[in-house]
C-alpha cells in the first residue's frame, strides 16, 4: 500500500472516520516490516493493540460456587455457637435449680420426718399423760378414802 | 438452557471480558476473578438470557458496569499501584527493545487515559467492535463515541511523538 494512503488513513483514523477495514489495512501495515521512519511511533501503537488482543483467560470458569458458601457457613457456624451458648447457659441453671429443688426436698423430707417422730412423741407422752392421770385419779380415791377413814376416828 | 448449552454462548467472548475488565482494574488477579464473577452472574440470570438479542454486548455492559463497582469500592483502590512494574527501562540499545519499550510505553498511556476513553480503546482498536454494538455497551450515542475516541487516539498519538522527539524519556 503507497504511503500517501496510508498517511490519509491516519488522518482518518486521528478522527474516529476509519471504518473497521481501513483499521485493518492500517494495522496490516505496520506491523509489516518496512513502515516508513516519520511514521514509526504508530508501529508501536498496533504493536500495542495486537499484542493486547492475543491475551487470553487461561482459568476455567466454574459455574457452581464453592466460593460464596464459606460466607454463609461462618454465619451459621456463629449463630450455632450462640444458640448453643444460650442453650447450654439454659441447661446449666436448670440444673442448678433441680438441684437446690433436690436440696429443698431433702430438707422438708427430713422436717418431716422429725416432725413425725415428734407426733410418735407426743402420743407416747399423752398416754403416759393418761396414765398418770389415772394414777392421780386412783390416787385422789386413795386420799378420799384415806380422809373417810380419818374422819370417821 | 443446561451448562453446555449456556458454555456455547458465552465462552467465544471471555477473552474479550477478561481483556476490558484487566484494562480496567489493571491487576490481572483481579480482572481474572472479575471475569469470574461476571459468567456466574450470567449462568445464574441464564433464563433472561435468551431475551437478550446480542448476550456478547449485554455481557460486555456488565463488565464495564461491574469493573466500575469495583474501581468505587475500596477494595479496589489499593490494587492500582500494581501497575508500577510497567517503567519502562532506560537501558536498551537495542533496537527490538526499543520497540518493546515504545509497546509498554502505550500500555501506560492508554493507562492515563481518562475510564470511558479507556473502555472505548479497548472497544475499538483491541477487540474491533463496530460503532454500533460499542455505543450500546457504554450507553453512549455513536458520534459521541467516535468523538470520545478521536480525542483519545490523538492524546495517544501526541504523547507518543513527544516521547519520540525526546529519544527514550
Amino acid at each position: 500500500m503507497e504511503l500517501a494512503n496510508i498517511e490519509k488513513l491516519i488522518e482518518k483514523y486521528l478522527d474516529a472516520s476509519t471504518s473497521l477495514q481501513e483499521e485493518a489495512t492500517l494495522k496490516e501495515y505496520f506491523l509489516s516490516t518496512n513502515v516508513a521512519p516519520h511514521l514509526q511511533e504508530y508501529q508501536a501503537l498496533f504493536g500495542y493493540f495486537k499484542k493486547s488482543k492475543s491475551e487470553t483467560f487461561t482459568k476455567t470458569i466454574q459455574l457452581k460456587t464453592e466460593k460464596t458458601n464459606w460466607k454463609w457457613l461462618s454465619v451459621a457456624a456463629s449463630i450455632a455457637l450462640l444458640v448453643s451458648v444460650y442453650f447450654g447457659n439454659q441447661y446449666v441453671e436448670q440444673q442448678k435449680v433441680e438441684k437446690q429443688y433436690a436440696q429443698v426436698v431433702n430438707a422438708l423430707h427430713m422436717v418431716s420426718s422429725n416432725l413425725n417422730k415428734g407426733n410418735e412423741a407426743l402420743v407416747y407422752m399423752s398416754a403416759n399423760l393418761n396414765k398418770g392421770n389415772q394414777a392421780i385419779a386412783s390416787l385422789y380415791t386413795y386420799e378420799n378414802t384415806v380422809n373417810k377413814i380419818f374422819k370417821t376416828k | 438452557m443446561n451448562q453446555t448449552d449456556f458454555l456455547k454462548v458465552v465462552l467465544p467472548f471471555k477473552d474479550k471480558v477478561f481483556r476490558l475488565a484487566k484494562r480496567l482494574l489493571v491487576s490481572t488477579e483481579e480482572a481474572e476473578d472479575a471475569t469470574q464473577e461476571l459468567f456466574f452472574k450470567l449462568w445464574r440470570n441464564k433464563e433472561k438470557l435468551a431475551n437478550y438479542r446480542n448476550v456478547e454486548a449485554f455481557a460486555m455492559t456488565m463488565t464495564k458496569n461491574y469493573c466500575y463497582d469495583r474501581l468505587k469500592s475500596k477494595q479496589a483502590s489499593n490494587l492500582t499501584l500494581v501497575h508500577s512494574n510497567y517503567k519502562e527501562k532506560n537501558t536498551s540499545l537495542d533496537k527490538q527493545m526499543e520497540y518493546q519499550d515504545s509497546v509498554n510505553q502505550v500500555h501506560q498511556l492508554i493507562e492515563n487515559l481518562p475510564e470511558q476513553q479507556k473502555i472505548i480503546i479497548q472497544l475499538r482498536d483491541i477487540e474491533e467492535y463496530d460503532f454500533d454494538e460499542i455505543s450500546k455497551m457504554v450507553d453512549m450515542k455513536p458520534t459521541a463515541v467516535r468523538v470520545a475516541l478521536s480525542r483519545a487516539r490523538k492524546t495517544i498519538r501526541e504523547q507518543l511523538i513527544k516521547k519520540h522527539n525526546y529519544g527514550v524519556s
